[in-house]
């Protein structure tokens, strides 16, 4: 039985490896969920969730004029993305209309504009697979894209890991001691757009949302110190990709809810049995935690 | 450090407004503050008491008016760590993942290098800071963790770890044990013989009688400003709080 057993897992593990798409899929997936698991520790201690889900939907225009003009979709989508913020700041500034309300009036304008271009403009864009991800099929040059991107966001985060920190926590300290505020507003901004972007390849615009809170939610019901919250964070979101994508393969499941599936269990998770916060506290049974 | 015609006042606001998007929040408002002078500042909720401190801080722009932090314009002493803020409790999201240490580190950013990579002077200085606010047994505890007071004490500790020579305080002494009270009384008659410059937002009236040399009364403006015993006077306050006599804001006992 035994060896049996461990063929089998080891038939499971390995033979999607064999498969040239599927290393691909894994080694994109993973880069994708680190970066965006990253990010995702500081729009959780933010409060910016709606945030990133309005720069998400709004990148979808921006994703499709690219592709209609032969351009890199990245740069579409940033342009978007960060445009879409902008237009947040002035119509709440310039109107009595709630914060809140306004996220949800312009990214859904967005998004709209996004799906009538694609209807409009007959190109081979796959609607599909801009909306859910397509993980399976990332080309070269998209490979390149991504790459590329995720370096620039993780150098920029680590940089400036601290002061984000500091801008999340307490940004009229920051402000005190001579940290420019507004910067790093706009950095995390534009690092919320890049990361937005190359969340859409692999679980697709409407869930990428997911790769950019629920890492960072999950995080932070297990632990009390930020450095640790940024490692749990990235690596449960590497984890829930790898799994995802295995049950994609296995159980010929979409890939893109798949990941954010496994995300959602591994908050499930979290929230049941945290040490400290789950709904089970199990601080005794852990008897070295202080 | 300070020039020589305006070593007379560390913190010179000069008929300062502050608005937000249109609503006037603070107007005409002027405040002048030596070295070693403590000055409490009164007024209603929404009387523009953290307005002043936005103010002073630079967290807000002010919309007319100046301000001279040791005769330099404000960004000057933002880059010296010259102004260290201490939040009111609500001000600050106590689940933050961060401890005792972190956040006193905090207080050390502005001095460090662009990682922000503690020296070993800034090591020495927190631990200077929280040793002064009794904090040394809670050094890796997590603010959530903490009482309200030793909460307080945390943010004091930033402050004295930036080696700030003004000091605002937004409500140092709601929500805390009397312990904290003790503490922060004490601290303040150091910081006081240190020569510092102290500005502290209060409800409570003892407070105010015990050690501010010098009350600041707004509402939305300065209605009154000068020595504690000369400006503390029912008529003053009652002005302040729109009519209301401080008995019945603060009960009797104050």
């Amino acid at each position: 039985m035994e060896p049996f057993l461990l063929s089998s897992i080891n038939t499971f593990v390995t033979e999607p490896l064999t498969h040239d798409f599927m290393r691909k899929a894994l080694f994109m997936s993973s880069l994708v969920a680190a970066v965006c698991g990253l990010l995702s520790s500081y729009l959780t201690l933010k409060g910016w969730a709606l945030m990133g889900d309005a720069v998400s939907h709004s990148v979808m225009p921006g994703v499709v004029v690219a592709y209609a003009l032969g351009l890199p979709f990245s740069l579409g989508a940033f342009i978007f993305g960060v445009g879409s913020v902008a237009l947040i700041g002035f119509v709440k500034q310039k109107s009595r209309v709630k914060e809140d309300t306004v996220i949800g009036l312009v990214f859904t304008g967005f998004f709209a504009l996004g799906i009538v271009l694609v209807s409009k403009i007959k190109s081979n864009i796959d609607l599909h697979s801009i909306l859910f991800g397509s993980p399976l099929g990332i080309s070269l040059s998209d490979v390149k894209q991504t790459v590329l991107i995720s370096l620039l966001v993780v150098v920029l985060l680590s940089v400036f890991r601290k002061d984000l920190m500091l801008y999340c926590f307490d940004p009229r300290h920051a402000k005190t001691v001579g940290i420019n505020v507004l910067f790093l507003h706009y950095l995390l901004l534009t690092c919320l757009s890049l990361a937005a972007v190359v969340g859409l390849q692999t679980v697709g615009i409407i869930l990428v949302v997911a790769m950019l809170i629920t890492p960072g939610a999950t995080a932070y019901l297990l632990t009390d110190q930020f450095d640790n919250m940024t490692m749990i964070s990235v690596f449960s979101a590497i984890i829930s990709s790898v799994i995802g994508i295995y049950c994609s393969f296995w159980f010929d499941l979409e890939t893109g809810g798949s990941i954010v599936l496994a995300q959602t269990f591994i908050f499930l998770f979290a929230f049941l049995f945290a040490p400290r916060y789950g709904i089970f506290k199990f601080k005794k049974i852990f008897s070295n935690y202080k | 450090m300070e020039k020589p015609n305006y070593q007379n006042y560390r913190i010179d606001a000069e008929n300062i407004c502050v608005d937000y998007n249109g609503k006037v929040a603070l107007y005409d408002a002027n405040l002048r503050l030596k070295p070693g002078q403590i000055c409490g500042l009164v007024g209603m909720n929404g009387a523009g008491k953290t307005t002043f401190f936005n103010a002073l801080t630079g967290f807000v722009n002010i919309s007319k008016g100046k301000i001279r932090i040791n005769g330099e314009p404000l960004r000057a002493a933002q880059k010296d760590q010259t102004i260290a803020y201490v939040p009111q409790s609500e001000g600050i999201d106590s689940q933050f993942p961060v401890n005792v240490w972190d956040v006193v580190m905090m207080g050390r950013y502005g001095s460090m290098n662009i990682l922000r990579c503690p020296r070993e002077s800034d090591v020495q200085a927190v631990k200077d800071a929280i040793r002064r606010v009794d904090l040394t047994d809670f050094l890796s505890t997590p603010i959530g963790n903490l009482s309200g007071g030793q909460r307080k004490r945390t943010f004091l500790a930033r402050a004295i770890a930036q080696r700030a020579s003004i000091l605002l305080l937004d409500e140092p002494f709601t929500g805390v044990d009397i312990r904290t009270e003790k503490l922060i009384s004490e601290l303040f008659i150091q910081f006081k013989n240190e020569g510092k410059t102290i500005l502290l937002s209060t409800h409570d009236m003892i407070h105010v009688r015990e050690f501010c040399d010098l009350v600041l009364l707004i509402n939305k403006t300065v209605v009154a400003y000068g020595e504690t015993s000369e400006v503390f006077t029912p008529e003053n306050i009652t002005s302040t709080f729109g009519g209301i006599s401080p008995d019945v804001l603060f009960g009797p006992e104050s």
